[in-house]
């Protein structure tokens, strides 16, 4: 029994649908961005499954994969602080009472 | 052929991320769901070693589930009670969610069983027959601005975490 390419695929397409169906039901914001977390992890694991089965001589997939790590950190640290500042002036998180974006 | 030890490690771990993905976005207590994440993510960063990436993994553990995850445990506990659960879903919002998640899935398992590029190299295989990724190699494709160096991304990466410091004081401070 070898580990081959789609073992490692399996995994991160379930990964993908389980984040798409929270981004489809989930009402609370921070949620959502766990959700989208799931998405975004889904592809990094992509990135570097295709790295290392079709192209085993190089690394690009790799440098992709940590270039997104980066911006998923700054995405998430600003989504946050928008959060937060929302909770102040709203109250809740709930992603339906939030219906204009100046305050 | 793959030795015994890394196809049970393969095992364990797709267990553990496929479950807990989809206990992930079906809790209903979020403090849960952020664990249940954190558990998906760890999972990832033992893929990354399995696949001989292990700066990349060091990346994953220390970025993720280091400093993404706090900073999720963090606004959780800020916004609400940690243990108030969220409201039952309503069912045409749940189906809404089955169906576009569904429709992903089996678009996703097509490509897959029918893309052409997929070959049946073993991981073993790959490995072997791969270039020995170590830190000088990163270290130079990192700092360069010869064909595959990245020295332009790395220094707009450098800038793009600036931006966010000062734009996440800027959104975040008490007027």
């Amino acid at each position: 029994m070898d580990l081959t390419m789609l073992w490692y695929l399996v995994p991160s397409v379930v990964m993908f649908a389980a984040g798409v169906y929270g981004f489809c039901t989930r009402k609370n914001m921070i949620a959502l961005l766990i959700s989208l977390e799931l998405v975004l992890n889904a592809a990094d694991l992509n990135f570097v499954v295709f790295n290392r089965f079709l192209f085993p001589g190089s690394m690009e997939g790799m440098v992709f994969t940590l270039f997104a790590i980066a911006i998923a950190a700054a995405e998430t640290a600003i989504a946050i602080a928008i959060i937060i500042n929302i909770y102040r002036e709203v109250g809740n998180t709930d992603i339906n009472s939030v219906k204009q974006m100046k305050f | 052929m793959d030795s015994v030890a890394n196809i049970i490690l393969y095992f364990v771990v797709a267990l553990v991320i496929v479950v807990c993905s989809v206990l992930t976005v079906t809790s209903r207590k979020i403090l849960r769901a952020a664990t249940y994440l954190l558990f998906v993510l760890i999972g990832t960063a033992i893929f990354y070693f399995q696949l001989g990436f292990q700066f990349l993994g060091a990346v994953q553990i220390a970025v993720y589930a280091g400093g993404i995850m706090v900073l999720f445990v963090f606004s959780i506990l800020l916004t609400r009670r940690p243990d108030e659960a969220a409201p039952m879903l309503d069912s045409h919002r749940r189906a809404l969610g089955i169906t576009v998640a569904s429709l992903g899935l089996v678009l996703l398992c097509l490509a897959i069983f029918f893309m052409p590029l997929i070959n049946g190299l073993s991981l073993t295989e790959c490995i072997n027959s791969g270039m020995n990724i170590d830190m000088h190699t990163i270290g130079q494709a990192f700092i360069g601005t010869n064909r595959f160096q990245y020295l332009l991304p790395f220094e707009a990466i450098s800038v793009l975490l600036l931006a966010c410091i000062i734009g996440g004081v800027t959104v975040a401070r008490k007027r």
